[in-house]
């Protein structure tokens, strides 16, 4: 029956051989963690420990979630003094039997180890393998093992934390529902197609409709967390915005001193924006230093300005800054005025003046308090900038997130979510505009098959192939 | 006598006709075996075929080169497209039919099939060696030889029909069960269960008062289930539609401790989707009426048809609560309605050729595989009878794709599946019911067919004539303009906004006021092109190419989907595949990958208990 020769060979489907990988972050550090998942992986450790305290001890003897101190040696020699951590399957992340040894940190030390279980028939784990041995052998679901490539990418507490949340399962069970209910409406809608001939009243098309607005506005909710859930993976972008010479780089050299989280200086698309990521509170904001905004001649200034002014529109919170010192009300008011028409909500614009050591502060502040927002600091003097750094966590966490306690934080769910709220708007307006209900019907099952496309219940080849490459060795 | 045939067909009804009609037309000698001569083809239930779903299997049968539409064409007295109102895809035809000719019409062209021949007995067993099925012993003490067997026995395996506290052997009302193959398949490996389904009584239509019915009338003009030319009744005979009442309903209920069907005498599950009266009061307690449809059994009959009454109940009970039913008080009845509990094989143990996975060249079809309707039966007879010829000459298997027919959904759904309680076709099965429409069964079917060597020349050619002129008269349509002052009034008849330039006719057609028929008749290019068009198929090509440009929309959104449905189906699993060691499957999933053997991913993935996780796992160790 083989006329299509596409019969697969079993025997290099089915892995369980061992494999090991550094499960900490490459380079020197304090310590470093090595992971040996798969058949016999206990007992190919145990070859090489040697217990310091028991010395008769045998790692295949041990209790499952027990620590072990020793030695590992090989060919004779001492590689390292370790602590061994012994999983057996299915109780381990992979579902196999596993073994986690921390090591002293240097790459010196971690290759050797390496190197002596390679000799051992152990071999090199390839990208995501782990999950995906975690995935095969039933630990997670799809939707699970993507959050868990997210988590390993997250970098600050909030993303750490949607991604943690997404891995246990709560944004599939969101979906789930969604899923049930639109399986329910497509039944009332079947019901009338299969069943016409019999004595049975149909649904209401206003209820219909009702319905469909229903997981329309839920959908489209999860969609903007989406949006949301991005901003917390990449940073939320702060502009600030100013004249030259006001103090912007100086405020953002005591933002980045106190905090000294710098994940990456990211030269701008000019050489007038630079941005830094700085962690206040463990949110990740992303600060933009821009241009100042005038009118100018010079071409490549100008192409500055309009790069500053596309930040601002994209950027939920705006500080525009200020020298106290040479500003009056009147021009303050007018330049804001002049942002405020770059801008989309009042709410994203803090004034922000700088330079109050400088000046009688009761004085500036009986002038300047009128405006609305307005902040005082001294950038130099570090004076009331933990006031500024409380005042973009709060906007955070009072903006951004709100209402939404589930949050997208994946492409393809964003995807899919998109593909089913076009589906579902077809089916909307398909059934005001009277299309024949075998059409509409088409509609639903769509959505429904994107639903499904979250939640795993469909899955297509290329769907697995971008999920495991884009797990990174060791977990 | 000869002995000596390539395929043996077990039984003559719906699924046995059409198996022996297709091995013998693709060249096959052919024994048709029956218990009775007089019954070949006979409508046990309702004397009707088609409806929702179950219409467009009939369509595809004639499509393929079967014979039930051009029989049921042919013996039709009533003819209505049923969901005229929900759009193409749901379009349904369904025939009223005299149940006498419609017999006689069957035996009549099989009769003129060259290569089958008829045998009168019962087939007590079969001859099996070296697991393949050799031939078949009968009553008689005969043996036939067979190089494959088809299997079509219906209700007779072991039937007991059941009118209340009575109950006796019988494969039909005054016909004797089947027996010993049941027991000999058993002891072959196969399972068996149980099945049970019901008919209504039958009315003397002189006893009946009509005026207190509503009257059903056929289209005005009846439509057909061939695409070949078969001719339309020159009259249609109607039907009517009346209610039950409380007072039925407490008759009824009188009966309920009598009823097999609750104390427990039959053990068989029926249909879900076509419950006795009994069953529907039990079940739908808060309803206070039910529908009844009255339909004539005939032309030359008095003989009513009480469909929506099937009932077991003792038949003095039947009677009592007939005559309370409106136009029934003087209600004499023929014969009561009966229950009849039969032995069927769980389809699982099929692969989707239809032929079994235990005895090699051993086909089943109909009833036997637990499935309910003359549509349902006759369609998978087709398949089998196609298979049992395929099979002796060494040639590829033949199976129908979800995507390419609502058989192909049928068979796929009984072996993969399986079934609890007698399968009945819905559309709402098929994942592509847009593209599976009653209109292009022939587009669909008819070259595939005649690849094989079963559809005719003459099929082919028509759908070749139909597919050129659809794409002509799409490519006109799309080509020409009509001025504001030709269009603009009929758009003001329809209720939808004027024009106010010249417009191609192929965007007014978009529009869901306009149909087709407005056009031809207002514009004259269109007008003079169509009656251009050959007359024979000139109907066919107007509505192929209205549903084509009205819906292209949807019906490309369709295709994609099938696109990325067809990946899955097009990734073969071998059949030693080693389920039972890959421990990431469910355990679940093991057991039953490795009992049903899929053919492919696809169907794997609608195993009931394969989980989308474990189709994920396969994936993985498939390596795509």
């Amino acid at each position: 029956m083989d006329k299509f020769g596409l019969f697969f060979n079993m025997q290099k489907a089915h892995k369980n051989d061992p494999i090991i990988a550094l499960a900490t972050a490459p380079g020197t550090g304090a310590i470093a963690v090595l992971r040996i998942s798969g058949k016999d992986s206990i007992r190919i450790v145990d070859s090489l420990f040697k217990s310091l305290k028991k010395k008769t001890l045998s790692l295949s003897n041990v209790a499952s979630h027990t620590m072990h101190f020793g030695m590992l040696q090989s060919d004779g020699l001492l590689l390292d003094e370790v602590l061994v951590s012994v999983f057996k399957g299915p109780h381990s992340y992979t579902g196999e039997d596993t073994v986690e040894i921390s090591c002293h940190g240097s790459p010196f030390i971690q290759q050797q180890i390496i190197s002596a279980f390679l000799k051992k028939g152990v071999r090199m784990a390839e990208a995501g393998e782990f999950t995906l041995r975690a995935f095969l052998n039933g630990k997670m679901d799809l939707s699970q093992a993507e959050a868990v490539a997210d988590l390993i990418a997250s970098d600050s507490e909030f993303s750490h934390q949607l991604a943690l949340k997404q891995m246990r399962g709560g944004f599939s069970g969101e979906i789930e529902k969604l899923r049930q209910e639109l399986i329910h409406f497509a039944s009332l809608l079947e019901l009338e197609l299969d069943f016409a001939e019999e004595d049975v009243e149909f649904a209401s098309r206003t209820e219909l409709i009702h319905t469909i607005e229903k997981l329309e506005s839920e959908i489209q909710s999860l969609i903007d967390s989406f949006e949301a859930g991005n901003v917390i993976k990449t940073g939320i972008p702060v502009v600030i915005a100013g004249k030259p010479n006001v103090g912007k780089s100086t405020l953002l050299n005591v933002l980045l001193n106190e905090e000294r989280a710098i994940v990456s200086d990211i030269a701008g698309t000019t050489r007038d924006t630079i941005e830094e990521e700085i962690f206040v509170s463990g949110i990740k904001f992303r600060f933009i230093d821009t241009a100042g905004i005038r009118e100018t001649s010079d071409a490549i200034e100008r192409i500055g300005v309009q790069k500053t002014l596309e930040k601002i529109k994209e950027s939920p919170v705006i500080l525009y800054m200020f020298d106290i010192n040479d500003t009056t009300v009147s021009s303050l008011q007018s330049d804001l005025e002049d942002l405020r028409s770059h801008v989309s909500s009042e709410f994203k614009l803090i004034p922000v003046a700088n330079k109050i050591d400088k000046h009688d502060f009761i004085k500036i502040h009986a002038e300047f308090s009128g405006i609305p927002g307005i902040l005082f600091i001294s950038a130099k003097e570090k004076k009331n900038v933990n006031e500024l750094r409380q005042l973009l966590v709060d906007k955070f966490k009072s903006g951004l997130l709100k209402g939404t306690d589930t949050a997208v934080a994946n492409a393809r769910h964003a995807d899919a979510l998109h593909k089913t709220s076009e589906a579902l708007n077809r089916v909307r307006t398909g059934i005001q505009s009277k299309v024949t209900m075998d059409f509409i019907t088409g509609d639903v099952r769509i959505a429904l098959h994107y639903l499904g496309e979250i939640t795993g219940k469909i899955t297509t080849d290329d769907l697995l192939e971008n999920i495991f490459s884009k797990f990174c060795i060791g977990k | 006598m000869q002995t000596q045939y390539d395929v043996i067909v077990v039984g003559a009804g719906h699924a046995g006709c059409e198996a022996a009609a297709a091995a013998a037309n693709m060249g096959s000698k052919v024994l048709l075996i029956t218990m009775n001569m007089q019954t070949i083809a006979q409508m046990s239930c309702n004397p009707a075929m088609g409806g929702i779903a179950k219409g467009q299997i009939v369509r595809e049968i004639d499509a393929l080169g079967g014979y039930s539409g051009i029989v049921s064409d042919k013996s039709m007295i009533q003819f209505r497209m049923l969901n005229r109102s929900k759009g193409p895809a749901m379009w349904s035809p369904r025939t009223q039919n005299d149940r006498m000719l419609f017999a006689q019409e069957w035996r009549q062209m099989l009769e003129e099939t060259p290569n089958v021949d008829f045998w009168q007995d019962m087939v007590s067993g079969l001859i099996v060696e070296n697991h393949t099925v050799t031939g078949v012993r009968t009553g008689m003490g005969l043996e036939f030889k067979g190089r494959s067997v088809v299997l079509t026995n219906g209700t007779f395996l072991n039937g007991i029909i059941h009118i209340g506290e009575k109950h006796f052997g019988g494969g039909r009302t005054g016909e004797k069960a089947a027996t010993g193959i049941t027991e000999q398949l058993v002891e072959l490996g196969f399972q068996s269960g149980r099945m049970k389904t019901g008919t209504p009584p039958r009315i003397d239509g002189r006893s009946l008062d009509y005026s207190k019915m509503e009257v059903q009338e056929g289209d005005v003009i009846p439509g057909r289930f061939s695409y070949l030319d078969t001719p339309l009744p020159k009259e249609q005979r109607n039907c009517w539609i009346t209610y039950t009442n409380e007072d039925v309903h407490s008759i009824l209920k009188e009966g309920f401790e009598k009823s097999p069907m609750f104390t427990g005498r039959i053990q068989g599950l029926g249909p879900r989707y076509c419950p006795s009266i009994e069953d529907k009061i039990n079940r739908f307690a808060d309803r206070d009426r039910h529908q009844l449809f009255v339909e004539p059994e005939g032309w030359n009959t008095v003989e009513i048809y009480l469909n929506g009454f099937s009932t077991s109940l003792p038949e003095d009970v039947q009677y009592r609560a007939l005559r309370l039913i409106p136009g029934f008080e003087k209600a004499k009845m023929f014969r009561p309605g009966y229950a009849i509990e039969y032995d069927y094989f769980p389809p699982q143990q099929l692969n989707l050729s239809l032929e079994t996975k235990i005895i090699q060249n051993l086909y089943f079809a109909g009833q036997i595989n637990g499935t309910t309707g003359y549509e349902e039966a006759a369609c998978q007879g087709l398949m089998a009878g196609i298979n049992a010829h395929l099979k002796i000459n060494e040639k590829e298997e033949f199976v129908l794709r979800r995507s390419e027919a609502y058989i192909g959904v049928l068979i796929d759904d009984l072996v993969t599946k399986g079934t609890d309680e007698p399968y009945r076709m819905f559309t709402s099965r098929a994942e592509f019911r847009t593209l599976l429409r009653q209109d292009n069964a022939d587009i669909r079917l008819t070259p595939v067919s005649h690849r094989l060597g079963l559809a005719s020349d003459e099929r082919l050619k028509l759908v070749e004539r139909k597919v050129l002129g659809t794409n002509e008269l799409i490519s006109f349509l799309k080509d020409l303009s009509v001025h504001p002052d030709t269009i603009n009034p009929l758009l003001n008849e329809l209720g939808t906004d004027a024009v106010r330039q010249k417009v191609k006719l192929n965007g007014i057609l978009l529009r869901p006021q306009v149909n087709i028929q407005d056009l031809v008749e207002n514009v004259v290019e269109l007008k003079e092109y169509t009656q251009n068009i050959d007359s024979d198929i000139r109907g066919h090509i107007v509505e192929q190419a209205e549903i084509l440009m009205k819906y292209e929309g949807y019906i490309e959104k369709e295709f994609d989907i099938v696109t990325k449905f067809e990946r899955l189906e097009d990734v073969y699993l071998k059949d030693d595949f080693d389920y039972l060691n890959l421990s990431s499957l469910s355990m679940e999933a093991r057991q039953k990958l490795s009992k049903i053997k899929p053919r492919t991913l696809g169907q794997a993935s609608r195993i009931s208990g394969v989980s989308p996780s474990d189709i994920s796992v396969l994936m993985v160790y498939l390596g795509r």
